[in-house]
Order: structure tokens, then sequence, then C-alpha cells
């Protein structure tokens, strides 16, 4: 057996298949049971109900477990309208949660301040001060959507190396 | 000698059981509350401002946006409020007057499960909460067969509907109808006859007659204090008139009667949803109204019987295609005003049950 320099420890640690194996199914867990933050903003936090509901049933793609907790939670849904006075708590919320961690943007208020652009009052969109990984478009989006949305964060959960190939040439 | 740490605890805005993004600041001896003091504006969005920036049909959509689990409801009361500021009232033909009816306590039915359905929720019974959820997604797939939209439907317009009922709505809607009494049999099954339900909710937060009409209450809150009061039957708009239904009222107004409240009125919905599908004529459905709204100066108050409360809108118009002043009278923001009193000296627990059964919408508190 070959002996290893300490100077080629990193290349090693690089090259080791089995590390990379873990990652790859710590991933596809990770992205099989994203546990959402029981926050809701305004009117698409209704809709988000929904989505939990017996129709639509997130629970398909395991993703029904709401935790009250950020401390429990990988993804935040910013479900409505942040507002001037919101927007703090919406950030503390984020940092208190737990790496990894995904946001959602749900609906145009989270977008871009949506119906509400030229209010006074309203932060124009999440993305402004948190890093946002998938937004869903609608007022408010249907639960098909939010669903559609979770699942492509699942794709981008479990193969970061293809998101990071889109987004070179987006 | 012994004695608790006073504690000031934030509940709020992120909490599950505020419904949305209200905050209330308690002091805890104990666990029970000693004083509660509300914080609210954490949903301004300035609508009231907006109004005064967009036309008369523009500001329509927001109306849903406002109560957002009524929103047809909300639309209603503000065409109303400009039909009436036009002085067109009696204009609007009468299928668009039962359209309204009709798509108007079928909204309220979906509120009120809703409430019920968050009740549940809020003392952990998670079953009762997937029945509502399910009646409501029944009500909303007709509210998207009018509109094309769940929750905002932007339906009504100055002077009548934006649309006829499209084909098969009488014949979808009679069938929910006929099936929801069981659907109220089996919520009352599960939820009101659990004697869990009760021990939570009985006597829980009372609010006396005298109280109730001091801080301003209205709708099913102050119906549950035992105040008989209605505006559908005691200034009917629309044809309301024509209507005969009951009011349920409650005796002691605890938090059980709250809730009690609201499973009669569901049931009385669905009595007048019934008569107006017998009733509904053939006809138009708009009125003949100008392309561009320009109502004459002046200012109006007209309020309606929302799912929460009275819905009232002031308008001031100063002849021009917008409003130069539009104010909101929320029913959610006159019935928190209540919550530090019925917080004071009651177990925390019990404030979370006494909260959820007030029903409050942030986006109307807020506006």
């Amino acid at each position: 057996m070959d002996v290893i320099k300490p100077n080629q420890v990193d290349e090693v640690v690089r090259n080791n298949v089995v590390l990379s194996t873990v990652d790859a199914a710590f991933n596809w867990c990770r992205s099989r049971s994203l546990w959402p933050l029981t926050f809701g903003l305004a009117c698409c936090a209704i809709e988000m109900m929904a989505t939990a509901d017996t129709r639509y049933d997130l629970a398909r793609f395991g993703s029904e477990v709401f935790r009250p907790s950020p401390r429990q939670c990988d993804l935040m849904i910013i479900a409505g309208t942040i507002t001037k006075k919101m927007q703090p708590v919406v950030k503390r919320l984020y940092e208190q949660m737990a790496e990894p961690k995904y946001v959602l943007a749900m609906g145009s208020c989270a977008i871009s301040g949506g119906p509400f652009v030229d209010s006074y009052n309203v932060v124009l969109g999440g993305d402004t001060f948190l890093p946002v990984d998938v937004y869903v478009p609608g007022c408010p989006p249907r639960p098909e959507a939010l669903i559609y949305g979770i699942l492509q964060l699942r794709e981008k959960v479990a193969n970061p190396k293809k998101i990071e190939g889109l987004r070179k040439h987006g | 000698m012994l004695k608790t740490q006073e504690l000031t605890l934030n509940l709020g805005p992120h909490h599950p059981s505020t419904h949305g993004v209200f905050r209330c600041v308690l002091n805890l001896e104990g666990e029970y509350i000693q004083k509660a003091v509300n914080h609210l504006g954490y949903l301004h969005r300035g609508i009231e401002k907006l109004a005064e920036s967009r036309t008369y049909t523009q500001f329509i959509p927001y109306n849903g946006r406002l109560d957002y689990v009524a929103g047809m409801l909300n639309e209603w009361t503000y065409v109303h409020a400009v039909e009436k500021l036009m002085g067109i009232t009696e204009e609007i033909p009468e299928r668009a007057q039962y359209i309204r009816v009709i798509l108007g306590e079928l909204q309220r039915l979906a509120s009120h499960a809703i409430y019920i359905a968050s009740m549940a929720l809020d003392v952990a019974g998670a079953t009762a909460w997937f029945y509502g959820f399910r009646d409501r997604d029944e009500i909303l797939d007709l509210l998207e067969m009018v509109s094309g939209q769940r929750l905002m439907p932007n339906y009504m317009r100055i002077g009548g509907v934006a649309a006829d009922l499209p084909e098969g709505f009488i014949e979808k809607c009679q069938a929910l109808i006929d099936e929801f009494p069981n659907r109220i049999a089996e919520q009352e099954g599960i939820l009101i006859g659990n004697e869990i339900f009760q021990a939570r909710v009985k006597n829980v937060g009372p609010i006396s007659k005298e109280m109730a009409l001091d801080y301003g209450l209205t709708g099913p809150n102050l119906r549950a204090s035992g105040v008989d009061t209605d505006l559908r039957r005691d200034e009917p708009y629309g044809i309301y008139d024509r209507f005969d239904f009951k009011v349920p009222v409650g005796e002691k107004g605890d938090t059980f009667d709250r809730v009690l409240v609201r499973i009669e009125e569901m049931k009385e919905s669905v009595k007048i949803v019934k008569k107006a599908l017998r009733d509904i004529p053939e006809g138009p459905v708009m009125a003949k109204v100008p392309k561009v709204i320009k109502p004459p100066v002046g200012e109006v108050y007209s309020r309606i019987e929302n799912a929460k409360g009275h819905l009232g809108f002031h308008i001031v118009s100063d002849g021009s295609t917008k409003p130069y002043r539009l104010r909101i009278y929320s029913p959610c923001f006159v019935n928190i005003g209540i919550f530090p009193e019925m917080a004071k000296g009651i177990h925390l627990m019990d404030a979370v049950v006494a909260l959820a059964s007030l029903d409050i919408v942030l986006g109307e508190i807020d506006r």
C-alpha cells in the first residue's frame, strides 16, 4: 500500500469515493423530507394550509411536517407580504434556522411586492434580504403550484451539481 | 414567602396560534396572564393609501386581500358602497342580486369552516381541521367555477357581477348544499360533541353583553354574547329582505358559545342559498353603468354583515375616477381590541383558545 504524504491528504480526501457517496446519500435524504416552518405572513398562508389538507396532501412528498420552531426546520416558505415592520422578524427567523436551509418565495408579494408594489410599507420581495431558492408565482399560487415548487427544490437539494451547471447559463 | 417571578412573554408575531402576524406581549405570573398588550401593524400594507391611486374598478381586487378568507363578501361591501355613492343601488339586475347572495353565503360558509378548522387545530384536534378544510375546498371549487380563482375571486363589479354563472354551476351548487347539513352534523359530532373540546372551551374568556357593546364588537362575536343583531335582517341590503332566516344568539358569551353561534349560522346560510337557488331568475347580470366610473362629489358610508362582523367602507369622492379617501371599518380590528380584557387572569393555554375564538384575520386588522 502506498504511503500518503501529508501534503497529499487534501487531494486524497477530495477524490475519496466513499465521502462523495455519503454526501449524495445525505442530499437524497434531505430532499425527501424538507420540513417547512409554520410561518404564514398573509393570504398565501391560507393556501399553504390548504396544501397540507386532505385534497392536496403535501404528505405524499414528505413535507407535511410543519414545525413551529425555526430550529427544527429546513425550509422557510415566505407566504405573504413582507412589510417593513415584519422584515427584521423574517430575517431573524431565517438566521435561527439550522444549516442547511432553503427559502421558497410563495406568491407575487414575496417575489416582488406584488399588488402592493407601490405601497410605502412593503418590502419589495424576499430576495432583497434572503437567498431565495425557488420562486412560486401567483396571487396566491394554487396548492398544486406550491407542491411543484417544493418538488423543484427537492431536485435542487438532491442534485446540487446540476443546479450549478444551470446557473452557469442563466 | 413563596412568590412567582413575573415573566414577560412575546406571543407572536411568529406564532402559529395568532392566525397571522399578530403580536401580544403578556405579563405572566406562573402560567396566568396578568396583563396583555396588543401590538399591531406587522401586515400594514397601506391599502387605504393605495386606494387613492387606483380607480374605483381597479380597487376591487384589493378587497380579496383584506380579509383573505372571505374575499367575495369584502368585494360585495366595496361595490355596494360605490353603488350607493353613484345612486344605482336600485338598478342592479335581479339575477346579479341573487348571484351575490348565493356566492356571499357560500363564502360565509367557507369562512366559518376555516374558523372551526383552525379552532380545532388550536386545541390540538387535527381531525376536525382536515374535515373543515375538506368542506372549504369544495366551496372554493364553486367560487373557482365562477371567477377562476380560489381565494381572490375579483368577481363583483360596480353594477352587478363580472359574468353570468357558468354552465352546470346551479346543479353542482345544489348538490353541495343538499349535502352540507350532513357535513355540519359530522363536524358537530367530531368536534362540538367531543368532551375534551368542551372541557377546553367552556367558560373560557366570557364576554358579557355590556362588555361586548362597550367594546363595539360586531357579528357572531356580539351575537354569542346574547345581543340579537344581524345587519342582514336589521338593515337589509341587496335582496336580503326576501329571505327568512333565524339569527342564532348565544347566552354566556364564552368561547363555546362563539363556536356554536357559527355552527348555527352555517345552517342558516345553507337555507338562504337553497332558497336563492330556487328563486334565481334569468336575465342580465350587469346594470348599465358608464365604462369610466366617476361618482358624483360626496361621501358615503356603507356596511354589510361580513363573516366576521360589520365591514364598512367610507368613501369620499371628489368627482374624479379615483377615491379621494377610502376608509375601511374592519370588524376584526374591533374584535381584537377586547382580547387584553379577555386574557386578564386566565391561563396561557386558555388565552390561545380565546384568541382563536375571536376569528381574527390580520389582513383586515392591519389593512
